[in-house]
């Protein structure tokens, strides 16, 4: 189970949000809303650890995340805005080492099948400079098909993909959510996704 | 997990040559350019030499240090660093070594013979590949400190110069210095030795000062 507690951001001299409530269960999807500016991103790093929050805290089942390090980081997944696809690299090699990072490490069958689930087949092994926007993010996201987390956190997944692709990113994201695993996520499509508990969170 | 992000770095310089050369031909240019400049008067020549090759080095190792973390911060790897349940010390000492491996390893290779420009006799040679060897894995493991906490700022090439030369100046001394007390006959075996601590304090201290400062610079 994921809480926050009267989360507060501050950047620079701005307060962007305060008091911000929530706890997420196993099965449950979160949808962060707000305009532009309004701390979506910066709610996210915190959730994923990577900012503190100026006030406030965030707890993985009772436990404070900080304190969890990488027992959390092995529970938690986080694709940001950028997407961690290196340009040098081929599809297939970007998503083994990202995965390994991600503390899986998957043979070369299993990226090929992941990639290929995405819709990448036949493009696994050119190098990721020469991939679309779409398809980029389409190698980032087959992470999630193996990492074998449970918290997902997405900070706009949808971005430059097609509607088969969201498709799929949907399908993708329900089956997480039956098989007990939570989603947290900023997205500014409409998205329909079935989930026995969803929540919005309005920033303000 | 540690030989993954070695194997992905080499990789990585291994499909842009480019930025790999840039260091070692810097390294070689400079220090072939001394004696064209100083002209050839052998015993000046020889007294210069352990000077000239171990500062070359020493700026060759710091003009490579804005790549180390750079293109990852760009594209978002480094925050899944920072996200793994690995420990983070040991990627960045995977990442430090990658770094070595690129840039350190041909400088050594290149310096017995880049030392023949200077008259160096065969043990000196020696002396001073054996100090290199055991110096400029130092500088990467210091360098990365450095690059981690000027991460994303504006200038940071120059302020990285700033952070991290006061702490390659005992490498440079002792460096360099090695090879001076081997040709007036005292022996290298002290100025090594110190090198050798060196470069295990900075293993032990470096990739974990590293973590963190990448952390903070990613807050």
């Amino acid at each position: 189970m994921l809480q926050g507690c009267n989360l507060e951001c501050v950047r620079g001299d701005r307060r962007l949000f305060r008091d911000v409530n929530f706890s997420l269960e196993a099965g449950g999807l979160m949808q962060v809303q707000g305009p532009n500016g309004s701390g979506k991103t910066s709610l996210l790093r915190m959730l994923c650890g990577l900012a503190a929050p100026a006030h406030g805290e965030i707890l993985w089942n009772g436990a404070e995340i900080r304190s969890l390090g990488g027992d959390y980081y092995a529970v938690m997944t986080y694709l940001g805005h950028l997407g961690g696809v290196k340009d040098d690299l081929t599809a297939i090699e970007n998503l083994r080492i990202s995965s390994a990072l991600g503390g899986i490490e998957i043979d070369e069958n299993k990226a090929h099948e992941a990639l290929q689930h995405m819709g990448l087949g036949g493009r696994e092994l050119l190098p990721a400079k020469v991939l679309s926007q779409g398809q980029r993010r389409r190698v980032t996201l087959a992470r999630l098909l193996v990492c074998g987390t449970v918290l997902w956190i997405l900070d706009e997944p949808l971005t430059a993909l097609d509607t088969a692709a969201v498709k799929l990113v949907q399908g993708l994201m329900e089956r997480h959510l039956e098989h007990g695993g939570m989603i947290v996520m900023t997205t500014h499509q409409e998205i329909e996704i079935t989930a026995i508990a969803t929540q919005r969170l309005q920033l303000a | 997990m540690f030989f993954w992000i070695i194997r992905r770095d080499l990789l990585l310089a291994m499909r842009r040559r480019a930025d790999v050369l840039t260091t070692l031909f810097f390294f070689i240019i400079v220090v072939s350019l001394f004696p064209l400049g100083v002209g050839p008067e052998m015993n000046m020549l020889r007294t210069m030499a352990p000077g000239v090759v171990w500062v070359a080095a020493l700026l060759a190792a710091m003009l490579s240090l804005g790549r180390m973390f750079a293109s990852d911060h760009l594209d978002g790897t480094l925050e899944q660093m920072l996200l793994s349940p690995q420990s983070l010390p040991l990627l960045v000492l995977g990442k430090a070594l990658a770094h070595w491996l690129v840039t350190g390893v041909p400088l050594v290779l290149m310096a017995p013979v880049l030392g023949i420009q200077y008259d160096l006799p065969v043990d000196a040679l020696l002396v001073l590949t054996i100090s290199l060897l055991l110096g400029t894995p130092v500088l990467s493991l210091i360098g990365a400190i450095g690059a981690a906490l000027t991460l994303g700022l504006r200038g940071g090439g120059v302020l990285v110069s700033l952070l991290v030369l006061p702490l390659y100046i005992p490498v440079l001394i002792f460096g360099a210095g090695a090879v001076e007390a081997s040709a007036a006959g005292l022996g290298a075996g002290a100025h090594m030795s110190l090198l050798g601590a060196f470069l295990l304090a900075s293993l032990v201290l470096a990739p974990w000062t590293t973590a963190i400062s990448l952390r903070i610079s990613m807050e």
